[in-house]
Parts: C-alpha cells; sequence; structure tokens
C-alpha cells in the first residue's frame, strides 16, 4: 500500500526532516510510526497525503508513484485517503454532520446517500444521535472521534492519522486506539504516527521507529 | 457525480452564501451600497441624456431656413418665390411673412411701438420661412440648400437657425462618451470592491478551506461559495442601484414638469425602464461574479493545507 524508496525531505528553511528513508507497508496492515519529536514522523504522513513532496527519493502511494500526481490531480487522490489530525481540525460553526459529511459533499455524492453514510461513519464511533451537536459542545474525545469519522465516511482503503491521542487522557486515547484496531480489522490499511510508546506496546501492530531522519528499527 | 446532486449542492451553496451574508447585515449592505452608488452614478447621468435627447428629438424646424429678401422686391414676388421654393424636392414648407405683418408683430411684442410709429417706412423686409424636408434636416442638406436659395435674385440674405442645434447634438456626444467613460471605470471600481471584500471573506476562512483541501476539494469546490457571495453582492448592489435611481427620478419628475410647462411643453422625464432595469442588475451580477471569481481563484489557490 505505501513504500518510500530513499526518500529525504529537506524544508526550505534549510531543516532535513528525512535523510534516506526506506520502508513499505502491506495492504490491511496496521502500523505506527514513532520516534521522538522532529523524528520525521509528521513528514512522512505529509507526504503520503502530498502536502508535501519528496526533495529526494520516491513515495508509492496504493502502487502508485507520488511524484506522477500532478497538482491538478491531488484532489481526486487525497479522496482515496482517511486522515485524522492531533488537533482533529473540524470546522467549527458546522454542526457534526455537516463536519462528517464533508469529503462526500466534495466528491458529489447525493445527499440522500450522504446523510445514510454519514449516520453510518457516526455510528462507527459511537456518535449517532450527535448529529446537530457543534463541535464544542463535545469532549476532546469525541471532537477526535467526529475526526475519525470524517476520516472514515469516504470508505477510504487507507487510513492515516498524526497524533491522534496527543490531546487525550490515557483512557480516551486506548478507546480511540481501539476504534483504529477496528478498522484495521475490516481492511483498512491504518498507519498511526505517536510518540506515546506505551501506548503501541498493548497493541500487536508494527512499528517503524524513527530517529534523526531515518528509520531506526 | 451525477447531474441532480450537482444541481442539488449548486442550489444548496447557492442559499448557504446568502445565509452567510444574512449573518453579518452590516457589511453586506456596505458593500452592496459601495456598488449601488457606483452604479447610479453613470445611471442618472444616461437618464438626463435620454430625457435630453428626447426633448430635442422633434426640434429639426430649428433647421428652418429663414430667407430675408430685397426691400425693392415686393409682396408679389415674395409669393413667386415662395412658389418656386415649394417646386424644389428638399424643401417640405414655405411661409411668407409680409413685411407689414411682421412689423405689426414686431410692435406688439417688442414694445418699441412709440419708436416705431416714427419710422417714415416700415424697414423690415418681406421674409420667407422656408421648412427643408426631413431627409435634407441635416448640417449638409440645409448647407445646400441655403447656398441654392442664396443664389436666387431678390435675395439679400439667407440664415440657417441650426447652429446651436448642432451645438447641443455635439455637447450630447460627449455626454454619451463621458457616461461610457465613468461607467467604466466605476464598473471596474465594482470588481475590485467586490474582490475586496471576498478576499477579506477567504482570510477569515482560511483554516476552513484548509480542512477542505486535505479532504479532497478543488480549488473549483472551495471558490464556488465565493462566487455565489459576489453574484448576491452584485445583485443587491444592481437593486439599490436601480432604486436610488427610481428615487432620485421621482423627485425630479415635479420640477422638469414645471420647466416644461414654462416652455409650453409636454415633456416628461422618463426613468430606466423595466427593460434597462433588469439589464443594470444584469450586468451588476456579471461584475459581482468577476470580482470574486478574480479574487477567489488568486487567494484560494495560495491556500494550502501544511
Amino acid at each position: 500500500m505505501i513504500r518510500f524508496d530513499q526518500v529525504h525531505k529537506r524544508y526550505p528553511n534549510g531543516r532535513e526532516a528525512l535523510a534516506g528513508v526506506s520502508f513499505a507497508i502491506d495492504d490491511g496492515e496496521m502500523a505506527f510510526l514513532t520516534g521522538h519529536s522532529g523524528a520525521g514522523k509528521s513528514s512522512i504522513l505529509k507526504l503520503i497525503a502530498l502536502i508535501e513532496r519528496p526533495t529526494r527519493g520516491q513515495v508509492f502511494v496504493g502502487n502508485q508513484n507520488t511524484a506522477g500526481i500532478k497538482p491538478r490531480g491531488i484532489p481526486q487522490f487525497r479522496r482515496q485517503i482517511g486522515v485524522v489530525f492531533q488537533d482533529h481540525k473540524l470546522l467549527l460553526d458546522r454542526p457534526i454532520a455537516d463536519n462528517v459529511a464533508l469529503p462526500l459533499i466534495i466528491a458529489g455524492i447525493a445527499k440522500r446517500e450522504i446523510d445514510k453514510r454519514v449516520r453510518a461513519a457516526l455510528d462507527q464511533v459511537g456518535l449517532l444521535g450527535r448529529e446537530k451537536s457543534r463541535p464544542l459542545e463535545l469532549s476532546a474525545g469525541e471532537q477526535q472521534r467526529v475526526g475519525i469519522a470524517r476520516a472514515i465516511v469516504g470508505k477510504p482503503k487507507l487510513l492515516i492519522a498524526d497524533e491522534p491521542t496527543g490531546n487525550l487522557d490515557p483512557d480516551l486515547a486506548l478507546e480511540i486506539m481501539r476504534l483504529f484496531k477496528r478498522f484495521n480489522e475490516v481492511g483498512v490499511t491504518v498507519v498511526i504516527a505517536t510518540h506515546d510508546v506505551h501506548l503501541i506496546d498493548r497493541f500487536g501492530a508494527r512499528r517503524i521507529v524513527l530517529g534523526d531522519g531515518r528509520v531506526a528499527a | 457525480m451525477n447531474v441532480q446532486a450537482w444541481l442539488a449542492r449548486h442550489a444548496q451553496t447557492f442559499v448557504g452564501s446568502l445565509g452567510r451574508i444574512v449573518q453579518h447585515p452590516v457589511a453586506a449592505l456596505m458593500t452592496m451600497a459601495v456598488i449601488a452608488v457606483a452604479l447610479a452614478l453613470p445611471l442618472l447621468l444616461n437618464v438626463f441624456l435620454q430625457n435630453s435627447r428626447a426633448a430635442t428629438a422633434n426640434w429639426n424646424q430649428a433647421f428652418d431656413i429663414s430667407v430675408y429678401l430685397d426691400k425693392k422686391a415686393g409682396g408679389t414676388r415674395a409669393q413667386a418665390l415662395a412658389k418656386q421654393l415649394r417646386s424644389r424636392p428638399d424643401v417640405a414648407a414655405v411661409r411668407v411673412i409680409a413685411a407689414d405683418e411682421a412689423l405689426a408683430q414686431f410692435r406688439s411684442t417688442s414694445g418699441f411701438g412709440t419708436a416705431l410709429d416714427a419710422l417714415r417706412d416700415n424697414p423690415l423686409p418681406d421674409t420667407l420661412v422656408v421648412t427643408p424636408t426631413l431627409p435634407a434636416s441635416n448640417p449638409k442638406g440645409t448647407e445646400m440648400l441655403k447656398n441654392a436659395i442664396a443664389a436666387l435674385p431678390d435675395v439679400q440674405t439667407v440664415q440657417i437657425d441650426s447652429e446651436w442645434v448642432e451645438r447641443l447634438t455635439a455637447m450630447l456626444a460627449i455626454l454619451r462618451r463621458i457616461i461610457w467613460l465613468t461607467g467604466a471605470l466605476l464598473g471596474a471600481g465594482v470588481v475590485l470592491v467586490v474582490g475586496n471584500t471576498i478576499r477579506l471573506d477567504i482570510l477569515n476562512r482560511r483554516a476552513e478551506i484548509e480542512v477542505m483541501k486535505l479532504v479532497g476539494a478543488t480549488d473549483g469546490f472551495a471558490r464556488r461559495p465565493f462566487l455565489y457571495s459576489g453574484v448576491w453582492y452584485g445583485l443587491g448592489g444592481g437593486l439599490l442601484a436601480v432604486l436610488l435611481v427610481a428615487v432620485a427620478v421621482a423627485s425630479l419628475a415635479k420640477p422638469v414638469e414645471r420647466l416644461a410647462g414654462l416652455y409650453g411643453s409636454q415633456v416628461r422625464l422618463n426613468g430606466l425602464g423595466f427593460a434597462l432595469g433588469v439589464a443594470v442588475m444584469g450586468v451588476s451580477v456579471g461584475l459581482g461574479w468577476l470580482g470574486s471569481w478574480l479574487a477567489a481563484t488568486r487567494h484560494i489557490r495560495g491556500i494550502e493545507p501544511r
């Protein structure tokens, strides 16, 4: 599903985030990207979502070399990936249902179908019945679950998450991780960047440990 | 994407962008008012021009040619000349004003009655007033006719009373050009005003646009609500402009009627009219759309998720 081949990433400010990273993640696999902050976890996720481009090396997503995707093709490409953010990036002035529906609206799905799939997605994250609430009326854990519902509503084959438990207490964090595990069990490839080593000890998933812009283990 | 979903989505965005405007009524009204004032100025000038033209359209009688005959010619000669001129293809009518008649008229209107009594002879000549046919009622045609008449025997002076009409026509032509120029300038102003409003709107919603792009929105999708906002601004501004002009015309109607009455004229002030009103709103919507398109295309391209 994902393959990094000697990927370098140097930002315009001169910082070298990745210095020759190579790894591969199979279809249906669940993998944790770990390492201290600044080790390059976020950079890897940004390269997968085409928020950034590699300085050198190649990134393959879904057997497609991302170097061949032109700016014009990026929106279509991103619709195949579910992305979860540490700060969940919800639209605070819109109800939960609208937030979750956003990817489907963008993809031009018919309204009746959208309503059905939004309810299904909210059901999967345990928030059915909260469609009309606003994000700020929800707890931090619930907000993150809305973010996850938005990521999976388009039924992506690949789900990536950047420190999805970063702002949550341990119990909520564990709950969120179990949610990701459940999606992985139905065939979704899941890649989670986290520095919370204790948390991932409780999951039997693969770890890709980064250090100084390289794969350490 | 099926057509029905696409249409439904557009309709929803259209109404949604109106909702957003209604949430900030003062700011939106300010923008619309600026558009309205910018459009109303050339429109009012245009109303003035159209009415001036309508009022002067039937003034081709001003192309009448006054022919003053030699004092020694006499009344019969005047009648003969009139007959001769009437047979010309470019002459519509000839009126003979006999010297005595002219003197009587002058005596009654000028107030020089007693002074005229002191004169032994009638100082006025017989006069022919020649009206050219409509096709000949232009500077060139009347000039030709004038030269032909001047060459006739017993004709002393030929005078065309059209110079001031020509000047008026020239002035109206300049005014027309000025209207187009101000219209173009103020139209560009409308585009800039809408563009600037939309730019601020986009900056305020930067985070939202970023999120949209992260979940796969194209620039076109992110731009759409702003285009509709621009259309609403244009529509509101156009409507206000038409209202402004209507109010101005209504407030001028009475004084104009009075002025026309003083000239013994039936001229009435005409407003924009329905067709032009609709056209104005169409143009205003177009300018609003253009302004928002320029701003949205430029600024949304620059917003990328980080």
